[in-house]
């Protein structure tokens, strides 16, 4: 049967790996492409690259480290961060990657989700969306921008009909709340918006155990999990966590 | 000389990476009929829509394709490229594939039935079908699949699956048995992505580089 997967996260500024913790905290853990490589090795079921550079001039050491991760990288791999037009898609797919992840420049122009799409195929186009709901209930969740910081006013479900029915192949949900804490995913959120769309969910923000793992794969109705935190502090690998995970019950690829 | 098929449905970047990863002699990636026809073998990928294989007929690939299997050219589809081995596609009713296996290819149900509490509830599938899955029912002959055990796992990513032939090489389970692998001497296809499926998806593109 098709198992819940789970994916290595890694932000890159510079060329750099960096941990980021609720997006403050910067601390330098090593080369990209490397890590990628270590990370499949280890068992992770897909890599995502997040580019958080600030400046347009990062955008060639991107691609680079994209290239090199690439050339050996043999599970699904994702690039995101900085995105914002078809032609920012396509340098990264023709680099090597085999999905992109776009954020605000999706909620800035939706019809970009199809444009991709029609290029280099559905389910290589994941919307990611940034959600908050603070004490309201997961469907109030408010979705937010540029890294986090700026409200839209988009209540999340409704964000993420919208980017399926523009032609998203996946989701990845973040929850802010949650994000880099450690102490669980939101999996209120989570469920709501996976039984609200059809397309599969990619959970991220709070992993700190393998509990929490099983818990979002549960009641998070989650079709797979972001973990970056979680392998930054060398807790463990993919395949150690997932080793956790089967004996809870989760159908996960083992051996890997 | 291998020749990969670029008929701009996506991305071959990482197939011809994994090819040079083990080595494979010869690599072109090619539009051209005549390379086609001179290959020894014929690597075909292909994400996006079925549709876009209308381009193969157009460039008169169709055609070299048949000619290149006939004087016995190993021929490998990926995805895409494994469902235009059958008639077609309900994705894109007017495009013929190359009809070396019988079946039309077809979307996913939208639902799948589950025993929940000793209860028949119809779950709603998600769709695509993305992530990894196992193959089962491994032919034992199977040359592409030599060396790979039912139940490995591999990635897929796709919405729409081929029927289950008497070609049919491996089985997978999502809303339903499907073809993830074909295989009748020298054509060949696979629903998963080799390229992506790690150590299992290398040992089959091992095993055609070395047929």
């Amino acid at each position: 049967m098709l198992t819940k997967r789970i994916i290595a996260c890694l932000d890159v500024r510079g060329g750099r790996v960096v941990k980021g913790v609720q997006f403050v905290d910067i601390i330098d853990a090593g080369d990209p492409a490397e890590l990628a490589h270590r990370h499949a090795a280890e068992g992770a079921d897909e890599v995502v690259l997040l580019d958080i550079t600030a400046t347009h001039e990062g955008r060639g050491t991107l691609l680079e480290t994209v290239r090199r991760a690439a050339a050996k990288l043999f599970v699904p791999f994702t690039v995101g961060g900085g995105v914002r037009t078809a032609d920012d898609a396509a340098a990264v797919f023709n680099a090597g990657a085999d999905k992109v992840s776009i954020n605000s420049a999706a909620i800035a122009r939706p019809r970009l989700i199809g444009e991709i799409g029609a290029s280099f195929g559905a389910q290589a186009v994941i919307v990611a969306i940034d959600a908050r709901r603070g004490a309201k209930a997961p469907e109030d969740a408010e979705v937010y921008v540029s890294g986090g910081r700026k409200p839209t006013g988009l209540r999340v479900v409704e964000w993420a009909r919208e980017a399926e029915s523009r032609g998203a192949g996946e989701i990845l949900l973040t929850s802010m709340d949650t994000d880099g804490m450690r102490d669980g995913f939101d999996c209120e959120l989570t469920a709501a918006v996976s039984q609200a769309v059809q397309i599969p969910v990619i959970a991220s923000g709070g992993a700190g155990s393998a509990a929490h793992f099983v818990e979002v794969f549960g009641r998070g109705r989650a079709d797979a999990a972001l973990a970056a935190s979680i392998f930054h502090y060398g807790v463990t690998s993919s395949r150690e966590l997932k080793a956790q995970l089967a004996r809870a019950g989760v159908s996960v690829r083992l051996p890997c | 000389m291998i020749a990969v098929i670029d008929y701009k449905a996506g991305n071959l970047t990482s197939v011809v990476n994994a090819l040079h990863y083990l080595d494979a002699r010869d690599v072109v990636v090619t539009q051209s009929p005549d390379v086609v026809r001179g290959a020894d073998k014929v690597v075909l990928p292909g994400v996006g829509h079925f549709q876009a294989t209308q381009l193969l007929a157009e460039l008169g690939l169709t055609e070299a394709v048949r000619q290149s299997i006939a004087k016995g050219a190993w021929f490998l589809g990926i995805c895409v490229g494994l469902q235009w081995l059958f008639e077609g596609s309900t994705e894109a009713p007017g495009t013929p594939g190359l009809g070396a296996f019988a079946g039309i290819c077809e979307h996913f149900p939208a639902k799948e039935i589950k025993q929940i509490d000793g209860k028949e509830i119809a779950v709603e599938l998600k769709s695509p079908h993305v992530g990894w899955n196992s193959l089962e029912q491994i032919r034992p002959d199977s040359r592409l699949l030599r060396g790979v055990a039912s139940g490995s796992f591999v990635y897929f990513t796709h919405s729409w699956r081929a029927p289950v032939v008497q070609a049919t090489a491996a089985v997978t389970n999502y809303g339903g048995a499907f073809t993830s692998a074909v295989e009748r001497k020298n054509v060949m296809g696979v629903q998963f992505h080799p390229e992506k499926s790690a150590d299992v998806g290398l040992r089959v593109f091992k095993n055609f580089v070395e047929l």
